[in-house]
């Protein structure tokens, strides 16, 4: 077939494509031209001819050639012996010795200690995220995939909240338009008054598969726009207001705000009395936090919440782009359905310029990703680990909940983890993980065999795998990329391939070889072509390679399909929920023994009194994930045209937060709280909120030296030392990446104080297990928080009696006196000197 | 022929440096060289409460050529073509002018 989407000569040729990844980033599929000339990529040019992006490229996609051909990539299969491991003293071997080693290693541990020995790890945002659990179902027979940061705390949660509102809904996001090839223009649209981004900067981050500069195109028409987020973004200078609220505190803003709305009757009656189940319920719990309440526990002016409040009820229509922030706090899954609620209550969901969410479209992969839990024995998948902790997380995603599997790892039971495969991952580095020195202890004492599939060398990488297998960039591959991973999809672009670099293989390519060998019926295709064409085809009704000729294919969307019929599968009206409903009292979460209404609760360790575990040696709120330009979490630090933009590592303070702490602008700081410390260049700004620490993650330094202990020197600013496990909501999902507790010191360098982690003193029970399951559950009498199986009450909880017994007490609470900190030896060390 | 200008509409300039990279490959620039560089006015607060003002500007240095190639192949010059925020237009300095009159505020016309 003509490939229309290719032109030019033989030697000398552009291919329209869509980006995704590698490099990282999430499904957006912007329209990029890729220039090969005598086979190597030379150039790129934004496709103007994208219905989304119309030309523009950030700068990770215009530095793409310096990426494909960086001297630094690995484009051919690695081998080290397991005795070298933590050292550069890799070579090369061929791909048929990389597969015949792994399909030897694989089926050698899992005869001696059962197929779930294995254990695949993802990552965030990559292509690899849609493959991942089909590839440890299908290839390896395990149903062990582990996206390692605490309650997988990206986009799912969120997917989860959603879910227990509306029941199944694709990601409900801000209409842009995106199904029409007149976009704004489409009289079918309407533009919105009011654009809300609440934890959540898109323009930097492009989450999930939405062109974050699109605010900026709806703004230049007419759209106001509101910001609730502990910085005045960028975005934020250019909104009507901006609340500043403090780091983990969203859920009490977001009752306040339902409540503002309810008492002065702003919404749509109609629609509730119609559509929603549990309002009165709903509406009495937030009655229990008046906006004055939540001015005190936010740190804004109560006048701000009200003004919010009717602001948003008013515009007509208005949307919310609601992030990351509810994923990464203590109570966001709870934040998020007082949002999710007011979109309902006040028009906004499934109408043009307001909040979209899918029904008709799914991801094509979505059938087969449920398919393949058939390769495994019947009943694993839904007992696998965290069942018991967990069972909710455990219920909707096809990962394991990666806050109980790390305990269970540690404790070696009941599975005998032997063999990691890490996939498009990397969690020693501050990326998608908590707490890295303790899961390098643990994978250093555990892992028999490891295998890495990357593009560069990285510090997990060199401290533990045995094989490296190259991965190919967007450039060198075929594949689709579907917005929101197919949920809400209004687009979809082809992955086109341009060009081949050494013997890098795709996701799909490298899990069609080792299919083939070690679960042929399972892998029919040859080809990932094939492999595209059969799901496709199947799952779309289009071939494709008429895709890959469109580049681009916009989808018709439907407005208000639940009053339609549109929105089920048996295509009554109504929603997919328990009732049919919109469920302000959440008949799924009650199931699974949550609080079926939302609640506001501090993070345990979050630097106010009324927190159970709050330490006054740590009177600062920490924030870290936000995004720059620049990189794509702990991906893009080789390339010198970014890193000459945004050199080191970075943390963000106020001008009066920075001089009480005797922090300068530009100087060296030392980060530091009970778990952990890392240092950071300080970043003094008057738009991030007094006593708030904005640090950025994602950092090491390929510059520096590889082999154990500096690893490239990723202890240094990793800031996720200072961020443990299991602080996630009592239904295992989110964390505290947002809002943890911290104090800031000058340093004198990147190195100033910091020591990398101590090996081979064997694994300890984990210190503050006790605590955060006595502190989660202080509020709740009947312990929703399940008891972590392997650490029975008293291991490790020093003085952890006083915690069990309330609050009153606050100086046992605190991790000195529990026998905390479980930063390690260092911490201690530092405290001595 | 006369040298093409460039308006900036730097209301909407989000800082994301696409100028800067784009320009660097038209240009074929190495590191530490720029035909274009966005300079900042930090933020500082302005009247009451947390109301910002944060300038990004995008400058042409004199290493820009207006991409003069480009534009008479008909395409945008690079930077326009990729800024993220659309907030870059060219073309004969009266018009850039007469353009930022219609818009009517927070817009420089640089003429490289």
């Amino acid at each position: 077939m003509e490939q229309a989407y290719k032109t030019g000569t033989e030697n000398d040729y552009w291919v329209r494509s869509c980006a995704w990844s590698a490099p990282g980033c999430h499904p957006v599929g912007c329209g990029i031209k890729l220039h090969v000339v005598d086979g190597k990529l030379v150039e790129v040019e934004g496709d103007e001819q994208h219905p989304i992006t119309q030309g523009r490229l950030c700068v990770r996609c215009l530095t793409l050639p310096e990426y494909v051909n960086h001297p630094d990539r690995i484009v051919h299969p690695m081998k080290r012996a397991r005795e070298d491991r933590g050292k550069d003293a890799w070579h090369r071997i061929t791909w048929d010795e990389a597969i015949d080693e792994i399909v030897e290693r694989t089926e050698e541990l899992q005869a001696k200690y059962g197929r779930e020995t294995v254990v695949v790890f993802g990552g965030t945002g990559r292509e690899e995220t849609l493959y991942g659990p089909a590839f440890a179902s299908a290839v390896f027979r395990t149903p062990y995939h582990v996206y390692a940061m605490s309650g997988q705390a990206c986009y799912g949660p969120r997917n989860m909240t959603a879910a227990s509102i509306y029941g199944t809904i694709g990601y409900p996001e801000i209409d842009i338009a995106a199904w029409s090839p007149k976009r704004y223009d489409d009289p079918g649209f309407t533009l919105p008054e009011l654009v809300v981004c609440w934890g959540k900067d898109p323009l930097p981050s492009n989450p999930d598969g939405f062109f974050g500069h699109s605010v900026i195109d709806m703004m230049k028409r007419g759209a106001q726009c509101i910001m609730v987020d502990p910085r005045v973004t960028w975005l934020g200078s250019r909104c009507e207001m901006v609340l500043q609220v403090r780091p983990g505190t969203d859920g009490a803003l977001a009752m306040a705000v339902c409540n503002v709305i309810i008492d002065e009757e702003l919404y749509d009656k109609d629609l509730v009395a119609q559509w929603v189940y549990g309002f009165e319920d709903f509406a009495e719990r937030m009655r229990t936090m008046p906006p004055e309440r939540a001015a005190e526990i936010c740190g804004l002016a109560v006048e701000d919440i009200y003004a919010f409040a009717r602001r948003y009820a008013a515009a007509k229509p208005a949307s919310i782009a609601w992030g990351l922030a509810f994923d990464q706090q203590f109570t966001g899954t709870q934040a998020g359905m007082c949002v999710m609620a007011m979109i309902f209550m006040c028009g906004n969901m499934d109408v043009p310029g307001g909040n979209t969410c899918g029904a008709g479209h799914r991801g094509f992969l979505g059938k087969w990703r449920v398919d393949t839990q058939q390769c495994l024995p019947p009943g694993q998948f839904a007992e696998r680990i965290g069942k018991e902790e967990y069972p909710l997380f455990n219920h909707r995603m096809f990962s394991s909940s990666p806050d109980a599997w790390v305990e269970h790892l540690e404790a070696d039971d009941p599975v005998k983890f032997r063999m990691a495969f890490f996939a498009s991952s990397s969690p020693l580095t501050p990326s998608c993980s908590n707490d890295p020195e303790r899961l390098y202890r643990i994978f250093k004492e555990r892992f028999e065999f490891v295998v890495a599939k990357d593009l560069f060398m990285n510090p997990t990488i060199m401290a533990l795998a045995d094989i490296f297998l190259p991965a190919s960039t967007f450039a060198e591959h075929n594949g689709l990329v579907q917005p929101y991973y197919g949920g809400n999809m209004q687009y979809m672009g082809a992955i086109n391939k341009a060009v081949t670099v050494g013997e890098a293989k795709s996701d799909v390519e490298i899990m069609i070889a080792l299919g083939k060998r070690l679960n042929p019926e399972a892998h029919p295709w040859n080809t990932a072509e094939e492999f595209f064409e059969d799901h496709v085809y199947s799952q779309l009704g289009q071939h494709f390679a008429d895709i890959q000729n469109d580049v681009c294919v916009q989808l018709p969307y439907h407005y208000r399909k639940y009053q339609e019929g549109k929105m089920r599968g048996d295509g009554y009206p109504g929603w997919n929920s328990p009732t049919a409903m919109v469920e302000f009292r959440s008949s799924y979460l009650e199931d699974f023994g949550e609080d079926p209404l939302p609640y506001f609760k501090e993070c345990p360790y979050a630097p106010v009194e009324d927190a159970p575990l709050h330490d006054e040696r740590y009177p600062l709120s920490l924030t870290t994930g936000m995004r720059k330009y620049t990189s794509f979490h702990s991906e893009h630090r080789m390339i010198q045209s970014l890193r000459e933009i945004d050199p080191w590592p970075w943390v963000e303070i106020n001008p009066q937060t920075a001089e009480e702490y005797g922090v300068v602008d530009g100087g060296w700081v030392t980060i530091e709280n009970m778990f952990g410390a890392c240092n950071m260049q300080a970043h003094v700004q008057a738009n991030i909120k007094p006593g708030v620490v904005v640090a950025s993650h994602g950092w090491w330094f390929p510059e520096q030296d590889a082999d154990e202990p500096n690893l490239y020197g990723n202890w240094k600013a990793n800031v996720n030392k200072l961020l443990p496990y299991r602080l996630c909501s009592p239904l295992g999902f989110g964390s505290i990446h947002d809002n943890m507790c911290c104090t800031i010191r000058p340093a004198t360098s990147l190195e100033d104080g910091i020591e990398p982690p101590v090996l081979g003193k064997g694994l300890a029970p984990y210190p503050h297990m006790p605590l955060v399951r006595d502190a989660t559950n202080i509020h709740d009498p009947g312990t929703l928080v399940k008891a972590a199986g392997h650490y029975p009450p008293g291991v490790g909880d020093v003085g952890g009696a006083a915690v069990r017994g309330g609050v009153e007490d606050e100086g046992a609470c605190r991790p000195e006196v529990a026998g905390c900190p479980a930063g390690g030896e260092a911490a201690a060390a530092r405290e001595g000197e | 022929m006369a040298k093409t200008a460039l308006m900036f509409n730097y209301e909407y300039c989000s800082g994301c440096k696409s100028c800067e990279i784009a320009c660097r490959n038209h240009l074929r620039l190495g590191l530490g060289q720029w035909g274009m560089k966005v300079a900042e006015v930090k933020p500082f607060e302005v009247g009451d409460g947390n109301k910002m003002e944060w300038i990004y500007q995008p400058v042409p240095t004199k290493l820009c050529d207006g991409c003069e190639d480009r534009v008479a192949a008909g395409q945008k010059p690079a930077c326009e073509h990729h800024c993220l925020a659309f907030c870059i237009e060219h073309g004969p300095i009266e018009d850039m002018a007469a353009r930022a009159a219609e818009l009517g505020g927070r817009v420089s016309v640089f003429l490289p």
